[in-house]
């Protein structure tokens, strides 16, 4: 170890400090953090291009609506589109991309087109912590519901339960997950009556002002059910036999055999030795599932007119809103690089095994 | 000089072993049938239904009828026949899916294998070019890249979709590659210098077929995902008849809030169900039957 006390000599000092710097450079975590930050680099800079080269811009779809809907002249909406805007859509390309990675340094995501004069920031804050939300918590249903089913798959495998859990979850699986919503509306909305589907457009009941109140939190938890609902459908299957064939494989180990031959308890053996281990790679699994979280709720959102920020971005992209568009981009490519990086660290941590830098 | 054979080393073909062997042993995978059935149902439907069912002709006389003896599956909201729609419309969504998987199969299995076995700075680069891809997310691409691309002809669809999907299958194929090099058939082809694409595409490959049979089948579910997600969001314009096209028109005409019109878009949505289910179990079985060896958590 190198010495780091004050009494001794600078260059001493220096050598410490290139040591560990040195070997910060080369720890893994150092590098994965900043090939993340290399990526969203990468994916910022092409989405800017490739928004960019679709056809149709912001200004004109907006003069077009100032037209039609205000009444205004094409000169006067022109004028009044130009004024809203801090950033010139004709100017080169080049300038407005040093202009937007700029402002991003600063935190400014610019301000959003369609919706007149609001902070994308602010749109983003206001409609994704809903997706989150229902994501999340179907995230979570559909993770622990499947660990417990494949769990039991495994332990009575070639059982009735077994077979028919099986074959409903293949199916469930093999139905895309967007077209979930039209099984569902057509069987609880229009076949049993049991909620009332054409209505319920948003995040909670219109009339109801936000707070912890208990009605509050009834109007959230209902109006989010269906779109929960479907993606805890479109989940369990995929983790119930991820699970099953990860018990499988542990059932057969030694350590089992022992804790048998021991005597220990069938529910400690259950828990302690079957169910941890078997559990482990699906963590990473969920961790990487996170990240995908947005991207796959566009049209979920879409059916159910929920209002999160998949809604948002479709209509961004209709109405060719740049910042924000570019915005919303931004926050998937974080959500899905951190969840990576959180899938590798995580897994590392959680199966000793496993040792960090040994991945190529 | 010709005395040692490296096929001595070399174990036999998983995918064609005999073919009575075949059968034999799909039989003993009842659920792989019912999934060659489903495919071969599907398929037959695509490429010949078309030829006998006539194209579905506006009647605003029967609209919105429930299934009936005359119209097994009922009819639209323009009183078009939705057995005859769903026929007709499920050979662009096949041959889409036929394509991009064979594409995303040849693209993995190309850059996977070569990555491997060259490593170094070709498999680095395309190691950041897959998780590259891979960030981007994909149904978001899609909209990006519909918003300017003419998507209405298949081999376009193809060939966007297969873009966005070989970084996963390339990776196993790569992971598979490189255990398979370490092999002593593989160790022996190199050593007695019989040139890298005759070890990669007759020592290596071969024992993967069934694996790459297998993913390509999943590309297929894939393509069929993605493909359906831009048509139903609307984003392909003006494209001809199809599943996409059917839900697309349901949902903004509303057809899935009325009991009267269900059948128009739960027709269309069973369609995609029951076919990727075929192909699912279909691929789940040839795992089974030929090569539990290979088959991994990756």
């Amino acid at each position: 170890m190198v010495d780091t006390t004050l009494s001794n000599a600078p260059p001493n000092i220096i050598e410490a400090l290139r040591v560990r710097l040195e070997r910060t450079f080369k720890s893994y975590l150092f590098r994965s953090i900043v090939q993340a930050l290399f990526t969203v680099w990468l994916v910022l800079t092409v989405t800017f291009v490739l928004i960019r080269m679709m056809p149709g811009n912001p200004v004109d779809i907006l003069v077009d609506r100032l037209v039609s809907e205000q009444g205004l002249t094409r000169e006067e909406a022109l004028a009044q589109a130009a004024a809203m805007f801090s950033v010139n859509f004709n100017a080169p390309i080049h300038e407005q991309y040093f202009q937007y990675l700029g402002n991003l340094l600063r935190g400014d995501l610019g301000i959003s087109i369609s919706s007149t004069n609001t902070p994308v920031i602010e749109i983003i804050a206001r409609f994704l912590p809903w997706t989150l939300f229902s994501v999340g918590l179907g995230l979570l249903i559909s993770f622990v519901l499947g660990l417990l089913i494949g769990m039991a798959m495994a332990y009575w495998r070639n059982s009735i339960f077994d077979v028919a859990v099986s074959t409903i979850a293949s199916f469930l699986s093999s139905i895309p997950n967007y077209l979930l919503p039209i099984i569902l509306i057509y069987l609880i909305g229009v076949q049993w009556k049991l909620l009332p589907v054409a209505r319920m457009r948003g995040t909670y009941d219109p009339k109801l002002t936000p707070g912890f109140t208990p009605e509050f939190i009834a109007s959230v938890m209902l109006y989010a059910i269906l779109p929960v609902l479907t993606y805890v459908l479109s989940q369990i299957g995929h983790w119930a036999l991820s699970m099953k064939n990860s018990t499988l494989s542990v059932l057969g180990e030694e350590y089992v055999n022992a804790a048998h031959a021991r005597g220990l308890p069938q529910r400690r053996i259950l828990v302690a030795y079957v169910g941890r281990n078997a559990s482990l790679p699906l963590f990473t699994q969920l961790a990487l599932s996170i990240g995908s979280v947005v991207g796959g709720a566009i049209i979920i959102e879409l059916f159910f007119m929920y209002q999160g920020i998949g809604i948002r971005l479709f209509e961004a992209i209709g109405a060719r809103d740049y910042p924000l568009m570019q915005g919303i981009f931004l926050m998937i490519t974080l959500s899905t690089v951190l969840a990576n990086l959180l899938a590798d660290l995580l897994y590392s941590q959680l199966d000793p095994r496993v040792r960090l830098g040994e991945s190529k | 000089m010709t005395t040692v054979t490296p096929s001595l080393s070399r174990p036999r073909r998983l995918l064609f072993p005999r073919s009575d062997g075949i059968w034999r042993a799909i039989r003993r995978h009842p659920s792989g049938v019912i999934g060659l059935f489903g495919v071969t149902f599907f398929l037959l439907m695509a490429f010949i239904g078309p030829l006998i069912v006539p194209l579905p002709k506006v009647n605003v006389q029967v609209r919105n009828q429930p299934p009936s003896f005359a119209h097994i599956l009922g009819t639209d909201n323009q009183g078009k026949d939705i057995a005859a729609q769903i026929v007709h419309g499920s050979r662009p969504v096949i041959v889409v899916a036929v394509l991009t998987g064979v594409i995303t199969t040849a693209i993995a299995i190309t850059l996977g294998s070569l990555a491997a076995f060259f490593g170094g700075l070709f498999d680095r680069v395309v190691n950041s070019a897959a998780n590259f891809v891979l960030t981007i997310p994909y149904l978001v691409a899609m909209t990006v890249l519909a918003s300017f691309i003419r998507l209405n002809s298949p081999v376009t669809q193809a060939i966007i979709l297969s873009l966005w999907s070989w970084p996963t299958l390339m990776r196993t194929v790569r992971a598979q590659v490189l255990s398979l090099r370490e092999r002593e058939y593989v160790e022996a082809a190199v050593a007695l210098n019989l040139g890298t694409p005759h070890i990669i595409f007759r020592e290596i490959l071969p024992n993967m077929a069934s694996y790459i049979a297998i993913s390509m089948i999943l590309a297929m579910t894939s393509a069929i995902y993605a493909q359906i997600a831009l048509i139903t969001l609307g984003l392909v314009p003006l494209s001809d008849l199809n599943w996409g096209r059917m839900i697309f028109l349901a949902r903004t005409t509303g057809a899935i809030y009325l009991s009267e019109t269900v059948w128009f878009i739960l027709a269309p949505v069973m369609a995609i169900a029951l076919f990727q289910w075929s192909l699912v179990t279909l691929a789940r079985s040839i795992e089974d039957v030929f090569n539990p060896r290979l088959r991994s958590g990756a």
